[in-house]
């Protein structure tokens, strides 16, 4: 007699995520995703301003190599009160840093739940789903969710004359 | 839902708004659970309030209240989790109601054409003639899939 083999448990698919704040709520971001954490101190000489009223959420931007990144305040960018922003996150492969309040934990989330299709603006771009940790419910961003192809043509637009070339300033790596 | 014959019976579940009732199909209904914690987080859907946890599972709590009697809800007592969408693309809702709801079997009334896109059918009980509620025109996002998500961690 031969016995049917019990399927063999398929590993459990993880990802790290860094819990963040803006505005007193708690969001999750891949830490994938984030190139550096800064503090805003470090940035107040590298940054320069950018007025473009269509994209009020984004104040300033940084000037790296050849291309600018835009800092978007993320309690802005998701209609929240402001708040007092005291780090920055450059995100990986993307011309976009966030401006946030400060970071909760790192920690490692086994399940992405989609967005229930009863959200049906924005949200959708914004998030990539919904985690549960200790049974509270966080939105995961979408890292390609704070700023659209239009708002970087009008923000290029308005910062090509008020940048300088380059700047440097040290941050802090994030390994994946 | 549909309800296209003069006179459908139909199982349906009584719920209560305020002071007034409504019903829904009850295969839309999946169970009515006492209020929990409800988790709000930023988003532009304006009927939606959050979302609360069920067996595992994220559901939208959207209160119809404000919709159906021009007044929001000012105690939840339960959440009535209904279900809407096809058999690929099902969604749940949580839909807060200020009492106990009611199995009945009633005969229903298909919707006119002059009724309100919310009204799937009526029906009668109790001498109350009662809206026969169609989910797919009262909560939002009703026509979208719910997608997957990007990565199954």
């Amino acid at each position: 007699m031969r016995f049917k083999l019990a399927p063999t448990p398929k590993p459990l698919r993880t990802e790290q995520i860094i819990l963040f704040r803006s505005s007193s709520q708690i969001f999750a971001i891949s830490s994938g995703s984030v190139q550096e954490v800064r503090s805003v101190d470090s940035l107040a000489g590298a940054a320069r301003d950018v007025a473009e009223p269509r994209v009020s959420k984004v104040r300033h931007a940084i000037r790296r190599g050849d291309r600018n990144l835009y800092v978007v305040n993320v309690a802005l960018h998701f209609g929240l009160p402001p708040s007092s922003a005291v780090l920055v996150f450059v995100l990986r492969k993307s011309r976009v840093a966030l401006l946030i309040d400060g970071i909760e934990k790192m920690t490692t989330m086994t399940m992405l739940q989609a967005l229930p299709s009863a959200f049906c603006h924005e949200e959708r771009q914004w998030y990539r789903g919904l985690t549960v940790l200790d049974q509270s419910v966080i939105p995961v961003v979408s890292a390609e969710g704070f700023l659209t192809r239009d708002e970087l043509v009008l923000l290029d637009a308005v910062s090509r004359t008020t940048l300088p070339p380059s700047s440097s300033v040290a941050g802090l790596e994030v390994n994946p | 839902m549909s309800f296209t014959e003069p006179l459908d019976s139909r199982s349906c579940v009584l719920l209560r708004l305020g002071e007034r009732r409504f019903a829904l199909a009850a295969e839309q209904v999946a169970e009515l659970v006492a209020p929990s914690r409800i988790f709000r987080f930023a988003h532009r859907t304006s009927q939606i309030d959050g979302v609360i946890l069920r067996r595992g599972r994220v559901v939208a709590v959207c209160d119809l209240s404000e919709t159906l009697t021009g007044k929001r809800l000012g105690m939840r007592r339960f959440y009535l989790i209904a279900t809407r969408g096809r058999q690929f693309a099902m969604d749940w809702v949580a839909l807060p109601v200020s009492g106990q709801c009611e199995l009945i079997q009633a005969d229903l009334t298909p919707a006119g054409a002059s009724d309100s896109p919310h009204v799937a059918a009526w029906l009668s009980h109790d001498g109350e003639v009662i809206e026969v509620l169609n989910l797919n025109a009262l909560t939002p996002g009703a026509s979208v899939a719910p997608a997957e998500p990007e990565a199954q961690a």
